[in-house]
Parts: C-alpha cells; structure tokens; sequence
C-alpha cells in the first residue's frame, strides 16, 4: 500500500507543477498547447510497448500492439501537429506575405 | 540498469516541463516543443531497453504504423479542422490507456495472480478513465466534423440513466476490487464506460465544445497517469499529471469565459430548442424593426475611410475558411492608413485559441491580435467595428437582458464602435438559439453571405475606393 501511497503523492505534486507552468501559457497559444499537451500525453506508449513485448498472454500482447499505434498516432501526430502551427506564430519579417 | 531507466523517466519529464514553460511566448515555443519531443524519444529509447521487453517485432510495427498515420494527420489536417484534430488524439491516448490497462488485467488474471486491492483499483480506474475519454472524444469529433448534430441531444432520463451507470461502474468496480476476479463483470465494466463517454458528450452543444476539449484533453492526461499507477511507473504519473493539469486550467478558462459553471455546460443542454424557448416579446419587436442591409460598396467606403478598425472573427470564419481574405483586407486598409486591430473572445470558435491559429496562418502578426479585457474599452474610440462569423461573443443582451440566457457573460463590447458591420450567411441565431439585438441595431449594417465571398467583394471594393 505504501507504493501506492508515494504515487498519489508524486501524482499530487506534478499536478500543481502543471497548474504553474500551464497558467503562463498566453490564450494565443492555447491551442498549440493542447496539442503539445496532448503529444505529451501520448507517454501512455511506455505502457504500450511493455504490454506488447513482454509476450504475457495472446490477448494482452494485441491490447499493447493496438495500444502502441494510437500512443504513437498520439505523439507523432501531436508534436508534428503543434510543430506546423508554431511555425506560423513565428514572427515574419516585415513585408513577407 | 532499472534504475537507470527510470531516470531517464524523469529527464524525459524535466524535458516536458521545460517545453511546456517554453511554450509560454511564441518566440520559444517552437523549440519548447521539440524539447518536449526529445524528452519523448528518450523515454521510449530507454523503455527499449527493459528487459521484461521479450519480442520486438511486433512493437517496431505498432510504432511504424502510428507513426505513419500520425504524420499523415498531422500534415494533411486544416487549421480550421484542429478541434477535431485535437480531440481524437485525445481519444487516441485514451484509447491506448484503456487498452494497456486492459492487457495487464488479463496477463495477470491469465497468470492466476489474485489481484490485490491496490493494483487492482488502479486497473479499474485506468480502464474507466481511459474508456470514457475514447467515447467521449470519438463523439465530440464527430460533433465537430458535423458527423452527428452539433446541437445538444437531449433525452427524457437522461440524467437518471448517467447516474445510474456512475452508480454501476462504481458497484461493479468496488466488487471486482475486493471480490473475485470476474471476466464478464470487467467486460461490463468497460462497455458501461464506454457508453458513459458518449452520454456525457451528445447533451453538449457545439458552441460549449471548448470546454469539453479542453475537458478531454485533462481526461487523456489524467489517463496517461493512471498507466502511470497501474505499471507503477514514474516518469507516466508526473506527466499525465501535467496535461491533466492543462487541460484543468483551459477548461476553467473557458467557463469562466461563458460565465457558466462547468456543471452547467456539462448537463445544461444549453442551446437545444427547450433551453432556449421560443421568441419573446422583445425578440419579436426588434424583428419588427428589421435590419439594415448594406452593399459590399458601401462597407468598402466606411472601412476605407476610417481611422480605425476592429476586427471581431468568430466561428463562421473558421467554417468559410476565410483568414486569408481577412488579413488581404486588413492589408489594404493599413496601406491607406487605417488601424487595424483585432479582438479575440477567448470562446470564440471551437477550442481555445481557435482564431489565433487561424489568424497566424494567414500571417496576421500576433501583436495586432488583443484579447477582451484589452481591446474593450478601445471599442467606443473605434470608428468602424467588422465582425466576422461571431454571434453570441458579441450580443449586447449578456450586458443588458437579464432575462436572457447569455446573461452575464463577458463580451466584446462592438455595439460601442461609431459603426458596426456584420458579415454574417443568415439571419439565423447563433447556437445559443438567441436573437442577437446588435444586428438590429442603428449602428449595424449587414452584409449577408458567406464570409469568404463577402470579403473578396470586400477587398475588391476596397482597391477602387
């Protein structure tokens, strides 16, 4: 019980880390950042790739294969979303169209 | 070497903190987000090399194959598709949560290991989490790509039967948690779950579908760190905390925004044909009064001529894809001299930050874009206010009708301007399914159409002026 209990106390901590760190993020990058937010959130594929390789039972193992492809449409998918959005916010050069 | 491992867990979520606090200024957050992304590759590199990892065939392939859909996504999606975007890969983490949290149950039940209490909650509640999440995002997509009605379903019961599946979900989990194992009990389980996601998400309308994005986007953090819980990692815990977190913030953001508790966007059904009853007696006397039509020629005069204008973009640009007719036209008038700003409600469009990233595709300079607190008090200065797809962001009634549904939320202040013109398809109302007294006003000219076509007339208008 008591791994447990240091998980809920880590989980509690980085909580109020996110709430800092997220409420200087300005409303112009708020979608940007619920992509980047989202890729990051595609760390679920650590779980992923255990599951599938640890070859435990048929079943487990196409969980963690079916699993493995959306954690990772999930990363790739965020990161390179957000990566061409934050392109444009990039500041032009006066006179560029 | 496990130890080495999981402190390459916790680089990897120094490395996120990092790239989230460099995503707070434009300048960085590109290179915040390839921080964050670093932080992801050496957190899957150092997953590699767990030796409870027996076969890796079948991993390369899922990394190949997700890896390949998601960079076709990615690439081929439209800025003004990103709700959509955002809220399946939401879905998608979800998804894989439910899935890994699934896998592990059955290696575990498979392996005759009688789960105790502590793992077997987290099992419960990373399947439930993770369930919910999927649904739930699958139907705000499909809402926001216009594959099911945007509008609020609503049906008798409804909330007895969620509370009745809460109820169920909670029974069926405290009994499989300190019972026997059961494989249809927690087949049950994750199909009342997945129901469960779709019912909180199609009593929601399309205007509050903000909130429920930002609302997903802290499930599927939250998800990420009940992984966390269940393969007692880490490295998963602090970082599903952190979009958790985020996706907390954004959501208060915007209810704060509508001035309506999260609870009453939730189960309000806000915008469905009951909320919103029928016409008033004040509704039917300002419809009496009619509108104001204005032709493209005229519009392309008072702008041309002004010394300053505001910009107020709102849904409809997004659905015409107008931005890049929106920043020629404020090209134009900047080269004749006139100011141009514009004003960003914070729910304006279908997630936060909707009109930003639109605006800075079409190259619009984020320093001319100010959010509503900023640009308010600069309306009643301002000669000719140009409002663009926007509705209810801009109704004078949440400042003035206390009987109104909008009551009480924070608006732009447009009926301010010397002038108002209003591009606008119709005289429809706005998803609150409220008429809207700023058409109908002395100030307000309409020019009806869809706002790409509008514009172009526009710009066209405006070169012969």
């Amino acid at each position: 019980m008591t791994d447990l209990v240091t998980l809920i106390v880590i989980f509690t901590l980085a909580m109020f880390v996110g709430f800092e760190v997220i409420t200087k993020v300005p409303p112009t990058l708020h979608t940007p950042l619920m992509s980047g937010s989202n890729a990051i959130s595609g760390i679920t594929i650590i779980g992923a790739m255990l599951v599938a390789g640890m070859g435990a039972t048929r079943v487990a193992t196409v969980f963690g294969v079916i699993a493995v492809v959306f954690a990772m449409i999930n990363v790739v998918g965020g990161y390179v979303v957000t990566d061409r959005m934050l392109r444009m916010f990039k500041k032009k050069p006066e006179g560029e169209g | 070497m496990t130890a080495l491992i999981q402190l390459v867990y916790l680089l990897a979520a120094v490395l996120f903190i990092v790239g989230l606090k460099r995503l707070a200024h434009p300048a960085t957050a590109q290179q915040g987000n390839l921080i964050s992304a670093v932080g992801m590759l050496l957190a899957i590199g150092a997953t590699l090399l767990d030796r409870q990892i027996l076969s890796f065939r079948l991993i390369a392939l899922g990394v190949v194959v997700g890896s390949a859909v998601g960079l076709w996504m990615a690439r081929v999606v439209k800025m003004t598709a990103m709700p959509q975007m955002v809220g399946l890969l939401n879905g998608l983490g979800g998804g894989a949560s439910l899935l890994v949290a699934a896998g592990e149950w059955h290696r575990l039940v498979q392996a005759g290991v009688r789960l105790p209490a502590n793992i077997a909650v987290t099992i419960y509640a990373s399947t439930l989490i993770g369930a919910v999440t999927l649904s739930g995002s699958v139907i705000a997509a499909a809402k926001l790509q216009e594959l099911v009605s945007g509008r609020p379903i609503l049906f008798r019961g409804q909330h007895v039967i969620n509370l009745l599946l809460v109820l169920a979900v909670l029974g069926i989990g405290s009994y499989l948690t300190f019972g026997p194992d059961h494989p249809a009990l927690f087949i049950a389980l994750n199909a009342i779950a997945l129901l469960l996601g779709v019912l909180l998400v199609i009593p929601i309308g399309g205007a509050d579908m903000p909130v429920v994005i930002c609302l997903l986007n802290s499930y599927s953090g939250l998800a990420a760190a009940s992984t966390g819980f269940v393969i007692g990692n880490h490295g998963l815990i602090i970082t599903g905390a952190l979009v958790g977190a985020s996706g907390i913030i954004l959501t208060q953001i915007m209810c704060k925004a509508m001035n309506r508790s999260l609870a009453n966007v939730l189960f309000g059904g806000f915008g469905s044909a009951a909320a919103a009853g029928g016409p008033d007696a004040r509704t039917m006397a300002l419809a009496a009064r009619g509108v104001r039509e204005v032709t493209a020629e005229d519009a392309a005069v008072l702008l041309g001529y002004a010394r300053g204008v505001i910009i107020v973009p709102g849904y409809g640009l997004a659905v015409s894809q107008a931005q890049h007719q929106v920043r020629e036209l404020a090209d134009l008038l900047e080269k004749r001299g006139v100011s141009v700003k514009y004003a960003i409600h914070a729910v304006a469009g279908r997630m936060p930050g909707h009109m930003n990233v639109l605006l800075a595709e079409a190259n619009v300079p984020y320093d001319k874009l100010f959010d509503m607190d900023q640009i308010n008090p600069e309306f009643e200065r301002t000669d000719v206010a140009l409002v663009i797809g926007a509705n209810d962001v801009v109704n004078p009634a949440a400042r003035n009708n206390a009987t109104s549904p909008l009551y009480g939320m924070p608006i732009l202040d447009v009926d301010r301007a010397a002038n108002v013109i209003v591009l606008k398809r119709s005289m429809n109302p706005g998803f609150a399914g409220v008429e809207n007294e700023l058409f109908y006003g002395s100030k307000t000219a309409m020019l009806f159409g869809d706002a790409k076509k509008s514009l172009t007339r526009l710009i066209a208008e405006v070169k012969t002026v």
